[in-house]
C-alpha cells in the first residue's frame, strides 16, 4: 500500500552545502498495517511524513501510495490525492479556530472534489465521543477533545493511509491512551494503514511493528 | 464547505478588523452615492425649473444672468426693458408666433424679521394658470397647484400667491398681508402691501422660494414707473371689468417696464422659434435679447456642474481606493497569523489555487458587504436629510431612487476587490506548508 524506494531529500544549508535528511532505500507498509516510527529529534521523521503526504517533494526516488507514485503527480493532482487518500493527525492538532468541531471535520472533506457529508462528519465526532460538541469551536474544547476532533477529521475521507505525527505528545497521559485506541480501532475498522511517529515507549510498545528511523534512513545514520 | 463559507468564517473570526475594514469601504461608497444622487437631483432641478416655455426675452446681458435671475431667482436682476417688448408678443409683430407670453418684473424682495430675504416677482395669473414646470415620470406636464387658496386675479392689483418654502419660512398664510421692499436688500423702502390669496403646492423648483404678486400692483410701486415723456398725449385708462372699488388706476403702458418675458411658442407655427430668435436677436433694435433657457441650463451644467461632479467623483473614487487598500492591508497583515491555518488547509488537500480563492472571496465579500452597507448608508442619509432639504430649498430629494451609475458599483467593487485581494491571495498561494507547520525535519 505504501512503498518508498531510494527516496532522498536534502536541505541546503546557509553555506550553500546540501544537508542530507532522508536516504531511504526501501520502506513499505501493507494495507491496514499499523507501524510505529521512532527516532531522535531531527532525524527526518516529519520530513518523511511530509514527503509521503506530498507536502514536501523528495529530491529523488519513488513514493507509491495506493499504487500511485506521489512524486510524479503534478502539484494540484497531488493535493487532491492527499485530500482523498491520506489522513493526517498533527502533534499540535491544527484545528482551525474559526470553525466549529463539525466544520473542522467537514473541512477535511472539502478538498476532495465531492460534497462534504455532514452526517458522516457528525457520526465521526460521535464515534470519538464528541457528539455533544459539534458546534463548539476549538477554543471551547479541552486539549483532549481537540485531538479527538483532529482524529475524526483525519478519518473523514476514508483514507487508505493515516499519518500521525506524535499525536499524543501534547496531551496528558490520561487521554493519550484514549487517542491511541481511537486511532487503532478506526484504522482496523476501515482497513486504514497507519504510520505513527512517537517518542513514547508506552505508545510504541502497543504496536507489533516498530521501525527505528535511523535504521530506515541512511542519512540519519550518517548524521 | 464552500469557499464562501470558509471566507465568511475567517471574517467572523476577525470580526472587529473585518467590520472596520468594511466600514471604511461603506463610508467611501456612501460618499459616492451622495455625490451621484445629489448631482442627479440638482440636474433634474435645473432642468425642471427651466421648462414650460421656449424663450426668455430680457435686456442685453449675460444669458446666464438672465436665466439665473428669471428662473432661479438669484443674482442681481438685469436692467428692465420697455413694456412694448411684452406687447410685441401679445398683439405685436411676434404675436402670431406666440402661444403665451408672461411678464416677469423683478427687483423687489420680502425680508423677514429673522433676516431671510425672499424675492418678489411681479407677473400675471397666466404664470400659474397656463405654464407648466417639468414633467412627471410618465412624461405628463406638471401643472401648478395650490395647497391653499387660489391664484391671484388680473383685476385685483394687490393680490399675491407665494411658494411653499416661502410660506413655510415666512409664516405667511392665506389672508395675511405683506409689504415688499424695494431692491434686493433688507432695508429697502416699503411698497404697498399685498394680500396672500394662495399658497402654491411644492413644485421642487426655485418658485417655491418666491412671492408672486400681480404685475399691475408691482408696477404701481414706488420707483417702478418710468417718468412720462414731456408733452406726451395722455393714454386711455386701462380698465378691468371686475376691479374692486377704490382700486388705484393701472400704470399707463408707456410708463411700464418689464425685467423679462417668458415666451411659449405657438405650436402651430413650425418656424416660430426661429422667427422669434431671429426677430429679437438679429433685428435692428439691440435693446433686448431672447435666450433659450434649456440650452443655457445645459451649458450651465456642462460648464460648471459636470466638472464639479467629476472632481467630487474623483475624490470619492480615491476614498474608495483608500478603503480598498485598507482591505488589502488588513488581509495582508493577517496573513502571517493565518499562514498556519492556510498551511493546515493545504495539508488537508487544499490546492494553492483553493487557498488563493478563499482569500480573494474574503476580499470580495468585504468589498461587497461594505459597498452594500455604503449604498444603504448613503441613501439613508439622504432619506434623513430629505425633509430638511425640502423645508429649506423646496427641492424634493428622492432618497431611495437609484442612479444608473450605482448599478456599476457591485461589479466594480468585485473587480476592485479581486485586484486588492490579489497580493494577500498570492501570499497564501506561496505558503510553504512544511515550513509553516513546523518540523522541517
Amino acid at each position: 500500500m505504501l512503498v518508498l524506494e531510494n527516496v532522498r531529500k536534502a536541505y541546503i544549508e546557509p553555506s550553500g552545502e546540501p544537508l542530507p535528511i532522508l536516504d531511504v532505500e526501501r520502506f513499505e507498509i501493507a494495507a491496514g498495517e499499523q507501524v510505529v516510527l521512532r527516532g531522535r529529534s531531527g532525524c527526518g521523521k516529519t520530513t518523511l511524513l511530509n514527503c509521503i503526504a506530498g507536502l514536501t517533494t523528495a529530491d529523488s526516488g519513488t513514493i507509491m501510495v495506493n499504487g500511485r507514485d506521489v512524486t510524479k503527480l503534478p502539484e494540484a493532482t497531488r493535493d487532491r490525492f492527499r485530500a482523498t487518500y491520506i489522513g493526517f493527525v498533527f502533534q499540535t492538532f491544527n484545528l482551525l479556530p474559526a470553525f466549529t468541531a463539525l466544520e473542522n471535520v467537514m473541512l477535511g472533506m472539502t478538498f476532495t472534489g465531492s460534497k462534504p457529508d455532514a452526517v458522516r462528519a457528525a457520526q465521526l465526532l460521535a464515534d470519538v465521543g464528541l457528539g455533544h460538541r459539534l458546534t463548539h469551536k476549538p477554543r471551547a474544547l479541552s486539549v483532549g477533545e481537540q485531538q479527538r476532533v483532529a482524529v475524526a477529521r483525519a478519518l473523514a475521507n476514508r483514507p487508505v493511509l493515516l499519518l500521525a505525527d506524535e499525536p499524543t505528545a501534547n496531551i496528558d497521559p490520561a487521554h493519550q491512551q484514549h487517542v491511541i485506541d481511537l486511532l487503532r480501532s478506526a484504522c482496523e475498522r476501515e482497513n486504514i494503514a497507519m504510520l505513527l511517529v512517537t517518542h513514547s515507549p508506552e505508545v510504541s510498545q502497543q504496536f507489533s511493528r516498530i521501525e527505528e528511523l535511523e535504521q530506515v534512513n541512511r542519512a540519519a545514520r550518517v548524521a | 464547505m464552500s469557499y464562501f463559507k470558509i471566507a465568511w468564517r475567517n471574517m467572523q473570526e476577525r470580526a472587529l478588523a473585518s467590520s472596520l475594514t468594511g466600514l471604511s469601504m461603506a463610508l467611501g461608497v456612501a460618499l459616492m452615492v451622495l455625490v451621484l444622487v445629489i448631482h442627479e437631483v440638482v440636474v433634474a432641478q435645473l432642468s425642471n425649473d427651466a421648462q414650460g416655455y421656449n424663450f426668455i426675452v430680457a435686456g442685453k446681458g449675460s444669458p446666464y444672468e438672465i436665466v439665473l435671475t428669471t428662473v432661479f431667482h438669484v443674482g442681481k436682476p438685469l436692467y428692465p426693458i420697455p413694456w412694448k417688448y411684452y406687447q410685441k408678443f401679445v398683439d405685436g409683430e411676434f404675436a402670431q408666433f406666440t402661444d403665451l407670453a408672461v411678464p416677469i418684473c423683478l427687483g423687489d424682495s420680502y425680508p423677514t424679521e429673522d433676516g431671510q430675504l425672499f424675492r418678489v416677482v411681479g407677473t400675471t395669473p397666466d404664470m400659474f394658470n397656463e405654464l407648466s414646470y417639468g414633467a412627471d415620470s410618465q412624461g405628463n406636464e406638471k401643472r401648478y397647484e395650490f395647497s391653499s387658496g387660489r391664484n391671484f386675479r388680473q383685476s385685483h392689483f394687490f393680490e399675491a400667491v407665494i411658494g411653499s418654502v416661502a410660506a413655510n419660512r415666512t409664516g405667511l398664510k392665506v389672508g395675511d398681508r405683506f409689504q415688499p421692499s424695494h431692491g434686493i436688500s433688507v432695508d429697502g423702502d416699503k411698497h404697498d402691501d399685498f394680500e396672500v390669496v394662495g399658497i402654491l403646492a411644492p413644485t421642487g423648483t426655485a418658485n417655491d422660494r418666491a412671492l408672486f404678486v400681480n404685475v399691475e400692483g408691482f408696477l404701481l410701486g414706488e420707483r417702478h414707473a418710468r417718468a412720462p415723456k414731456p408733452g406726451a398725449k395722455p393714454e386711455p385708462p386701462i380698465v378691468f371689468a371686475d376691479a374692486p372699488p377704490g382700486q388705484r388706476a393701472a400704470l399707463p403702458f408707456s410708463q411700464r417696464e418689464v425685467t423679462s418675458i417668458l415666451v411659449r411658442c405657438n405650436p402651430e407655427e413650425m418656424m416660430a422659434p426661429m422667427q422669434i430668435d431671429m426677430g429679437v436677436n438679429k433685428g435692428d433694435d439691440l435693446t433686448a435679447q431672447a435666450v433659450a433657457p434649456v440650452s443655457v441650463v445645459e451649458r450651465l451644467q456642462a460648464s460648471f456642474l459636470a466638472p464639479m461632479r467629476l472632481i467630487l467623483l474623483v475624490l470619492t473614487v480615491m476614498i474608495v481606493i483608500v478603503a480598498g487598500i485598507s482591505i488589502l492591508v488588513s488581509i495582508y497583515n493577517s496573513m502571517s497569523e493565518r499562514s498556519h491555518d492556510i498551511a493546515v488547509m493545504r495539508a488537508l488537500g487544499a490546492s494553492r489555487n483553493a487557498v488563493m480563492a478563499v482569500i480573494l472571496v474574503e476580499s470580495i465579500l468585504l468589498s461587497i458587504l461594505g459597498g452594500l452597507a455604503g449604498l444603504v448608508l448613503g441613501h439613508g442619509v439622504l432619506a434623513l436629510a430629505s425633509p430638511v432639504v425640502e423645508y429649506y430649498t423646496g427641492v424634493t430629494v428622492r432618497a431611495w431612487s437609484f442612479t444608473w451609475q450605482e448599478t456599476l458599483l457591485v461589479p466594480g467593487l468585485v473587480a476592485f476587490a479581486a485586484l486588492v485581494g490579489f497580493l494577500p491571495a498570492l501570499s497564501a498561494y506561496r505558503t510553504d506548508v512544511a515550513k509553516t507547520l513546523g518540523g522541517a525535519r
